[in-house]
């Protein structure tokens, strides 16, 4: 069985059915509702992974409060978003990442990245030869 | 004279606790935290969206709760910063009087163009908590193998079931409320597998059981769990651990195995178990990258390090206060007692109050608890026997064993620096969060600078340190601060 979403009917905590939101994941809609993170909202359709380590290993949700980023994707359009962090918002486009390298030495799906002029991310620690990492570490 | 600005970073139990002890000395407070409600962890809320009539059934002491949070955040000198990160906290320059400017960023989760905000506070109360500590095994990094604060945070914090047939593992009684919050949301638990042995568990509460009894609330909360998982026939094992998890491109089944109490495999015992979801949890992680940018210095113990308080809660930077996890793994009735006393200090309360003498004796029996807790639950010291060459240690640049051992034994990596540089591990995305205590227990180890000391299993400082604490991104770091507000004391650095 896939991670699922508690029935509304069914719930202790007598929350309400939920006013229903449709994003997309890679041009396929997905449904979830209104109060779920965009970690949950997949999860819940039934998708346990969505980005892509170096090796080719699917990757999911792991910390899932924040802290591991594994589960980062790319949210209209802007890269490395924490997916078990952000809600979903109704028309969220989103795309999944890989960090493959492909043939010519780019990174396969950081697709948005050049799309975003001021998406890069600044986080901390120097690389031996002085420049940022990238927050998904592609690289900047 | 003007009125006391008091910072809180973190609104879970240490931080809501701390601005209301602030707000009741007279200074103003502005309390800031990454979610968009407060309550932490522990009391992680539902989205307002969900319109839940009965969210307390999720909770325990969620009443009281409920009050403190209505009264700090409709507090007229109480500023309520949701969905703000910290990203950086910048020392004055030295030999400069005066505490760290806070620089933030509210809105939404690695958002764009998210406003950013400098506040200059005349004390700081750090209460950014902790996080699970998973310790690498072959298989972890598989989909479906989760944190064990993860699968707590789904069911209580979006009504979600991460599956029916979930194994719990690692060390130490927060596993209980995991699978109580599992149970409780439908899944199906098939057992709970504390890797002590019931007599070194028993050996660290014993010694001073009153020192549990002290901690009424938590007692009660453990009892309770422990009911529900006999109630529910879910077995709880010691001596026992998950050694290896597979499956194709999620997890399927997991491998459990007997211990002995140093954490090595008892050959022969392994079982494996068909699941759809395995947790994870050997303990606790500090958030301390907030600590080290601020100055303060660290204190190291048997559960790891964590930032060293005076009998006030002071840190070793004058004005910047610690409560919570931060200080020791105590669990939330000691994390609020902190943030008690921390915050009516910060708040420049009396400190002579004759009620600060209960408030201080709370916290001392909430440090005992720690000590108890981290002899009841240490993490044995042959755990290393389970990882094979090829076991990814980093998560993100998905570095293996074979690769750290060989680049420790090797003159040059001595060092975890070198080691980090020559192997990736800790440079990727959530630098070095989750494999960074990993990694420096592992390197000091191959590379014999603790062989056989009892410093096993403690990291060192370096895997914390992390001047930007949250990504932010270019954009929003060239465009200028959002001006001031009136009602807190905001510089314009």
């Amino acid at each position: 069985m896939s991670p699922r979403l508690i029935r509304a009917a069914a719930d202790a905590t007598g929350r309400r059915p939920g006013r229903p939101l449709r994003i997309t994941v890679d041009g396929e809609p997905v449904t979830g509702i209104a109060g779920q993170s965009i970690a949950g909202v997949l999860l819940a359709a039934g998708r346990t992974s969505w980005r892509t380590a170096r090796s080719g290993a699917p990757r999911g949700v792991f910390c899932g409060i924040g802290v591991c980023f594994d589960c980062v994707l790319t949210v209209n359009g802007a890269p490395d978003v924490r997916a078990c962090r952000r809600r979903a918002a109704d028309g969220d486009v989103v795309t999944t990442q890989s960090r493959v390298e492909v043939a010519d030495g780019d990174v396969a799906a950081s697709q948005s990245r050049a799309e975003v002029a001021d998406g890069d991310v600044v986080t901390t620690q120097s690389r031996a030869d002085g420049s940022t990492d990238g927050a998904a570490g592609e690289g900047a | 004279m003007t009125v006391r600005q008091v910072v809180v970073i973190g609104a879970g139990p240490a931080g809501l606790a701390a601005a209301a002890s602030a707000l009741a000395a007279g200074a103003a407070v502005t309390l800031l935290d990454a979610a968009e409600r407060p309550g932490g962890q522990y009391h992680r809320m539902l989205p307002e969206e969900y319109g839940a009539a009965r969210p307390g059934r999720l909770h325990h002491g969620w009443a009281a709760f409920e009050r403190l949070r209505r009264r700090v955040l409709g507090h007229p000198r109480c500023t309520w910063l949701a969905e703000t990160a910290v990203w950086a906290l910048e020392r004055p320059e030295p030999g400069h009087p005066g505490l760290p400017l806070v620089h933030t960023l509210t809105g939404p989760a690695d958002g764009t163009d998210r406003p950013r905000r400098t506040l200059a506070p005349d004390a700081l109360v750090l209460a950014p908590g902790a996080h699970d500590r998973v310790l690498p095994f072959p298989g972890w990094e598989l989909p479906g193998v989760y944190a064990a604060g993860a699968a707590q945070a789904l069911a209580k914090g979006e009504r979600l079931v991460i599956g029916d047939d979930v194994l719990l593992a690692g060390s130490g009684p927060f596993l209980l409320p995991v699978a109580a919050a599992l149970l409780e949301a439908g899944a199906g638990v098939r057992a709970v597998l504390e890797a002590n042995p019931p007599r070194t568990v028993a050996r660290g509460w014993a010694r001073r059981p009153w020192e549990l009894a002290e901690q009424p609330g938590k007692a009660a909360e453990l009892a309770e769990y422990t009911a529900l998982l006999a109630h529910r026939r879910v077995p709880y094992r010691m001596g026992r651990t998950v050694i290896e998890a597979r499956g194709d491109g999620r997890v399927e089944e997991a491998v459990t195995a007997r211990l002995r109490p140093d954490w090595s495999v008892i050959p022969g015992s392994e079982v494996t178990v068909a699941v759809d979801a395995l947790c994870v949890s050997h303990g606790f992680s500090p958030q301390l990258e907030l600590p080290l940018a601020a100055g303060c210095a660290l204190l190291r113990s048997p559960a790891g390090e964590f930032v060293a308080v005076d009998g006030d809660q002071l840190t070793s930077c004058p004005g910047v206060y610690a409560a919570g996890e931060i200080t020791g793994i105590a669990g939330a009735p000691a994390a609020r007692t902190e943030g008690a006393l921390a915050g009516w200090l910060a708040g420049g309360g009396d400190p002579a109050t004759p009620a600060l003498r209960r408030v201080r004796r709370n916290r001392d029996r909430g440090r005992a608890f720690a000590a108890r807790l981290a002899a009841a639950h240490p993490v044995g010291s042959a755990w290393p026997g389970w990882l094979r060459p090829e076991t990814v240690i980093c998560r993100c640049e998905e570095t293996d064993y074979g690769t750290l051992c060989r680049a420790a034994t090797e003159e040059a990596g001595a060092a975890p620096r070198v080691a980090k540089l020559a192997t990736r591990a800790g440079l990727g995305p959530c630098q070095a969060r989750i494999c960074g205590p990993t990694v420096a227990e592992l390197t000091a180890r191959l590379s014999g600078n603790s062989p056989g000391c009892p410093a096993d299993g403690l990291p060192v400082a370096a895997p914390h340190r992390r001047p930007i604490a949250q990504p932010i991104r270019l954009g929003e770091l060239a465009s200028s601060p959002a001006p001031s507000e009136p009602d807190t004391k905001e510089s314009t650095a």
